[in-house]
């Protein structure tokens, strides 16, 4: 019955196609900022065929993915050590509030001058947006662990090695892969941003050639493209949130 | 003998005199409240101790300075003549709240492993010690299960076989059957009398079940509370092994069921 529901979802977006390609063909006025459906589509095609799409969109992956990556890692040891030492979380609560607000794009001046263009600027601007949520969550995270378990690792003589690979982790893992979800989005989209408004990367750089070329097929072709990227990176999230934690972790995290 | 390593002790019908826990003029003050006064209380090597007494008389309170989890305000808690400073691993808690002290992402196998790798054990020797723990408390079926499978019997026997891995010399256990129905909290009552009786374990026992302190214990402890302080102890003077029927209608033991009930009804009023 749900299964069969499905196509219900697809009845707005479809009616909007159609009623801009009859809007666009009744017209016939040709537009510096709008396009028709088919043409969209058409230019779409064409530039996956030549293969500029499939090389923007490799240069925008890496660097979210690593930007990603590396905001995991420092948002993970920060969130971890935060979560455990309630001083360590005291000391830092001021600076964590503090710094965590500026948005990651107003960084772009400064990660300019140090990096200059190209991967490792847009990588470290990423990192800084992603880390956040990841800091924040698997601080919570850490800090709600049932506390018997602590108690049980304590008794146990586990070091803090063991007690955070044994015992920390395992029990924040849901909520952490819950965070990682949110800062894959945000590296998107911090990603995209960075390329928009400097760094002659990715699909974000080719938004921008197709806008100034006055192309706004192209440029909507690519827009659909990001947001197909995007969809897919969530479901391929919320699968592999679903393959290792069960439903009881979807549940938690809808929330 | 299973393959698990225990230490064997013959067993003995009254404990030894040896002091191998003492409290000694203990204090313990918590967030600015009195939890404990002037406890003078020594423990023998062997010895099964229960402690009763109404609720906030410091029952579980005594056990974590026991345990190292707690330091004494003022005073002295030592093991061997020692204070005791943090955690050993020779001392073993299980607690009442099974389904909290479990790890819910490790089988039944592996929630025992996790004691054996506290404790160094090579990986090499962990399938046979796990498979005779487990055996020991009836487990052995249930060994590629997770805890939320099993009953809450089932759980508090997993969390004992975890103790049981430590090879501990002190088993603490806090209500540990307290959230059984009584059919469970007969028979596990009894596998620990067995446990105990093996591998010669001193044992200090928190429960507010009377019949069941002195069907387990060689002395029962009567605290009274605010602040909690050691009021009687009550020599059981009940042969060994006990059982469920026998025992429990000795007329030793309706005695001491009737002092500790009055014990209980004075603290409480």
């Amino acid at each position: 019955m749900i299964r069969s529901g499905k196509w219900r979802g697809l009845v707005v977006p479809v009616a909007l196609v159609v009623i801009a390609e009859i809007a666009a063909r009744s017209t016939e006025i040709t537009s510096d900022t709008l396009a028709a459906p088919s043409a969209i589509i058409v230019a779409g095609i064409k530039a996956m065929g030549d293969g500029t799409i499939l090389a923007a969109t490799g240069q925008t992956l890496a660097t979210a993915l690593g930007g990603l990556g590396l905001g995991l890692g420092i948002g993970l040891v920060f969130g971890i050590l935060l979560g455990i030492f309630p001083i360590a979380d005291r000391l830092m609560e001021f600076s964590v509030e503090a710094f965590r607000p500026i948005p990651s794009v107003a960084l772009l001046p400064i990660a300019m001058l140090v990096f200059g263009f190209g991967y490792r600027m847009e990588i470290s601007i990423v990192a800084f947006g992603t880390m956040w949520p990841i800091l924040i969550l698997t601080r919570s995270a850490v800090a709600g662990i049932e506390p018997r378990l602590l108690e049980v690792s304590r008794v146990l003589g586990l070091g803090l090695f063991a007690r955070v690979t044994k015992i920390v982790l395992p029990a924040a893992l849901p909520r952490i892969f819950v965070a990682f979800r949110l800062a894959a989005g945000v590296a998107l989209i911090v990603a995209v941003t960075v390329e928009i408004a400097a760094n002659p990367l990715g699909l974000g750089y080719a938004i921008m050639s197709a806008q100034q070329s006055l192309d706004p097929a192209l440029m909507f072709a690519l827009l659909v493209w990001i947001g197909l990227i995007g969809w897919g990176l969530n479901m391929l999230l919320v699968w592999a949130q679903s393959r290792l934690f069960g439903r009881a972790a979807i549940v938690e995290a809808a929330q | 003998m299973t393959a698990v390593e225990i230490r064997s002790r013959a067993p003995v019908s009254a404990p030894s005199t040896t002091p191998l826990i003492a409290f000694e003029r203990v204090d313990l003050v918590l967030g600015g409240r009195k939890i404990l006064e002037g406890i003078d209380l020594t423990i023998g090597q062997g010895e099964f101790v229960c402690v009763v007494g109404p609720s906030g008389c410091g029952k579980t309170t005594m056990l974590r300075l026991i345990a190292g989890l707690f330091q004494p305000t003022a005073g002295r808690v030592s093991y061997q003549g020692k204070p005791i400073a943090r955690p050993r691993q020779d001392i073993a808690i299980v607690f009442q709240d099974y389904g909290k002290a479990l790890l819910p992402w490790r089988t039944v196998s592996g929630n025992v492993a996790l004691a054996l790798e506290a404790m160094g054990v090579p990986k090499s020797q962990h399938g046979d010690r796990i498979s005779g723990l487990l055996a020991k408390v009836g487990l052995a079926k249930h060994a590629d299960k997770y805890p939320n499978q099993l009953s809450g019997g089932m759980q508090q026997r997993l969390q004992i076989a975890r103790c049981l891995a430590q090879e501990p010399a002190v088993l603490l256990m806090d209500e540990p059957f307290g959230a059984l129905d009584a059919m469970t909290r007969q028979g596990l009552q009894d596998e620990v009398l067995d446990i105990v009786a093996q591998t010669g374990a001193t044992v200090f026992f928190v429960t507010h079940d009377l019949e069941e302190a002195i069907y387990l214990g060689d002395r029962v402890i009567g605290l009274l509370p605010n602040p909690g302080r050691v009021a009687e102890s009550f020599p059981v003077d009940l042969a060994r092994p006990r059982d469920q029927l026998a025992t429990r209608e000795e007329h030793e033991f309706l005695r001491l069921r009737r002092v500790l009930f009055d014990f209980i009804k004075a603290a409480e009023a």
